[in-house]
């Protein structure tokens, strides 16, 4: 064995100046990130009324709570929570592909490649930044207002929020399409719509096929929850099982929506590859 | 200049055809009972989900006429005809908004924390024990797919109303969202670092210290600032569920009719998500590079 050779620091620092000493900006650059970031925290705690008793009280409670949970029991109201689960899932299918549906003709006048008039493209893309800036829960309150409680005035705000989303998406899928099969389209004397149907469209529904099957999973959820404000589903019943204090049906509402949700997952998983292949999905 | 096409003999094309015929036919079976399955799905859903088209034609007048009233001022006028009026309350909207954006500002670091500890136990690389991953893993996938508001309806009960319960589920959310995105950066994270770290005989607190946190802080935060975009939206939701936030006024709102106050909250949440949106990407576009914006 070698022996360690005693390592002269004054050489190492002379040799390695960015190591040793490195500029004072570089050097407080994290300090002056991190404490206003902490600063705003500490202020945020005492403003939001944060107090450590409260914490410790809530979380003693949040632990009764639990073992109350314990074991989840449906109670004689199986079958009807089978049933909210099933309109669950009914609302989250047609509230996305309904939105698929409204969004291609309209994410075509987003795109960069086929409006080229910015001035027709601006208003659509501030509309549709807007229906996404509201959260699928208001515009189900504003639905109910509309066509009354139940779950189709989920599947119209599922439809609504992810027809936002869907118009951005499907123009940024339309705009990285390549462009060279639309000139071919166009150099044989098609039409624009002739360009889009056979130029665009081969390209991008691959894509827009996985991403509307990726809504359909995450709007799943968003379906359990939209029920909470009267639009239907096991979110319906499910507040109604906490609001008065049923813990064990409350566990096992929860257990069902984290199965349902897994299956949805595994299905549309094993759908999307078949679909467009290994290529990873946004 | 003239280009030859060639064009095949006969039989030789027909057998190409054929060929051709039979495999966008087999292509197209399989399209068209896709389609099928799908439309029955979809048949099937509208039958669960109460559809009736009826209803919606006879009531869309109303989803016209219910953006006019909102819209509409208590004296008949138009919104925008009298700001003054139209905002009348936004003093205590702002309030409201700022409560909320702290809401999601002070769920998002502690869900970015504990994330933060919790990742390097669920990435396949770096856990110390695979039955330490299976755990922490579980974890994470129930503190993501059980949605915010349903833990937040739970913590108002324990908590009490108001917007710690809020804080409490959004922090809750987001640590099981962003841990799962955090450990899929570590797994993609060089180890060699490590590696050369541990054959110095640290332990594995400093391997990940010195070798795997200095690759993947730049992820990290562009990540939890993206989710802080997401929290802004979900806390202006929690005060659906008395969980704090402006959603709180925006329900009571909504269910008393108070038309015109509708629009003012809703353009107050919009003009807010607009600038959190814009101001983060460009935070994110600064800080990180433009290959960084996911």
């Amino acid at each position: 064995m070698t022996r360690r050779q005693a390592v002269d620091t004054r050489e190492l620092r002379a040799r390695y100046p960015d190591v040793f000493d490195r500029p004072a900006s570089a050097r407080l650059a994290t300090p002056a990130m991190i404490v206003p970031a902490f600063a705003i925290l500490i202020y945020g705690l005492v403003d939001l009324d944060f107090s450590p008793s409260r914490f410790f009280a809530g979380l003693s409670q949040l632990g009764w709570i639990t073992l109350m949970m314990i074991p989840p029991d449906p109670g004689s109201s199986l079958p009807i929570y089978l049933k909210a689960l099933g309109e669950t899932l009914s609302i989250a299918l047609l509230g996305t592909t309904l939105a698929a549906v409204f969004a291609l003709p309209v994410s075509l006048l987003a795109a960069r490649n086929v409006v080229p008039s910015k001035l027709l493209r601006f208003p659509v893309r501030r509309v549709l930044d807007s229906i996404r800036g509201v959260d699928t829960l208001i515009w189900a309150l504003v639905w109910i207002n509309v066509v009354g409680l139940g779950p189709f005035a989920g599947v119209l705000a599922i439809a609504v929020s992810d027809f936002g989303a869907f118009g951005k998406l499907f123009s940024e899928a339309i705009e990285g399409a390549d462009q060279k099969q639309v000139e071919g389209i166009r150099a044989s004397g098609g039409s624009p719509l002739h360009e889009i149907r056979f130029g665009l469209l081969p390209q991008v529904l691959p894509v827009i096929a996985g991403q509307v099957l990726y809504f359909i999973e995450s709007n799943t959820r968003s379906a359990t929850i939209i029920g909470i404000v009267g639009a239907g589903g096991i979110g319906l019943q499910l507040a109604e099982q906490i609001r008065v204090l049923e813990w064990q049906k409350v566990s096992f509402l929860i257990l069902m929506i984290l199965v349902a949700v897994a299956a949805i997952d595994f299905i549309s998983g094993k759908l999307r590859f078949a679909i467009i292949g290994r290529r990873a999905v946004a | 200049m003239t280009t030859a096409v060639s064009i095949l003999p006969e039989q030789q094309l027909a057998v190409l055809n054929a060929a051709y015929r039979q495999a966008v036919g087999r292509r197209r079976l399989r399209l068209l009972l896709g389609i099928a399955v799908f439309a029955a799905a979809l048949v099937l859903a509208g039958i669960g989900a109460e559809v009736n088209l009826r209803t919606l034609f006879t009531y869309f007048g109303n989803f016209v006429s219910y953006f006019d009233r909102i819209l509409t001022l208590d004296n008949g006028q138009r919104v925008w005809t009298d700001v003054g009026e139209w905002l009348w309350g936004w003093r205590k909207w702002l309030k409201m908004l700022g409560e909320t954006l702290l809401i999601s500002y002070v769920g998002t670091l502690i869900g970015a924390t504990l994330a933060f500890c919790l990742n390097f136990f669920a990435a396949e690389n770096t856990s110390p024990a695979p039955w330490l991953r299976f755990v922490v893993r579980r974890l994470l996938e129930f503190a993501r797919t059980v949605p915010g508001i349903v833990f937040a309806l739970i913590f108002v009960i324990a908590f009490g109303l108001g917007p710690m319960a809020g804080v409490l589920a959004i922090a809750i959310h987001s640590t099981g969202a962003l841990g799962k995105l955090f450990s899929e950066i570590v797994e993609n994270a060089d180890m060699k670092p490590v590696e050369g770290i541990r054959s110095t005989g640290a332990s594995w607190l400093s391997c990940m210290r010195f070798a795997v946190v200095p690759q993947v802080t730049a992820g990290y935060a562009s990540y939890a600032l993206l989710r802080f975009e997401i929290n802004v939206r979900e806390a202006s939701v929690m005060g659906f569920v008395g969980a704090g936030g402006i959603g709180q006024e925006l329900v009571v709102a909504i269910r008393k009719f108070y038309y015109s106050d509708v629009s003012a909250i809703l353009l107050t949440i919009i003009v807010t998500v607009f600038i959190i949106d814009i101001s983060t990407g460009w935070l994110r576009g600064r800080l990180f590079g433009k290959e960084a914006r996911t």
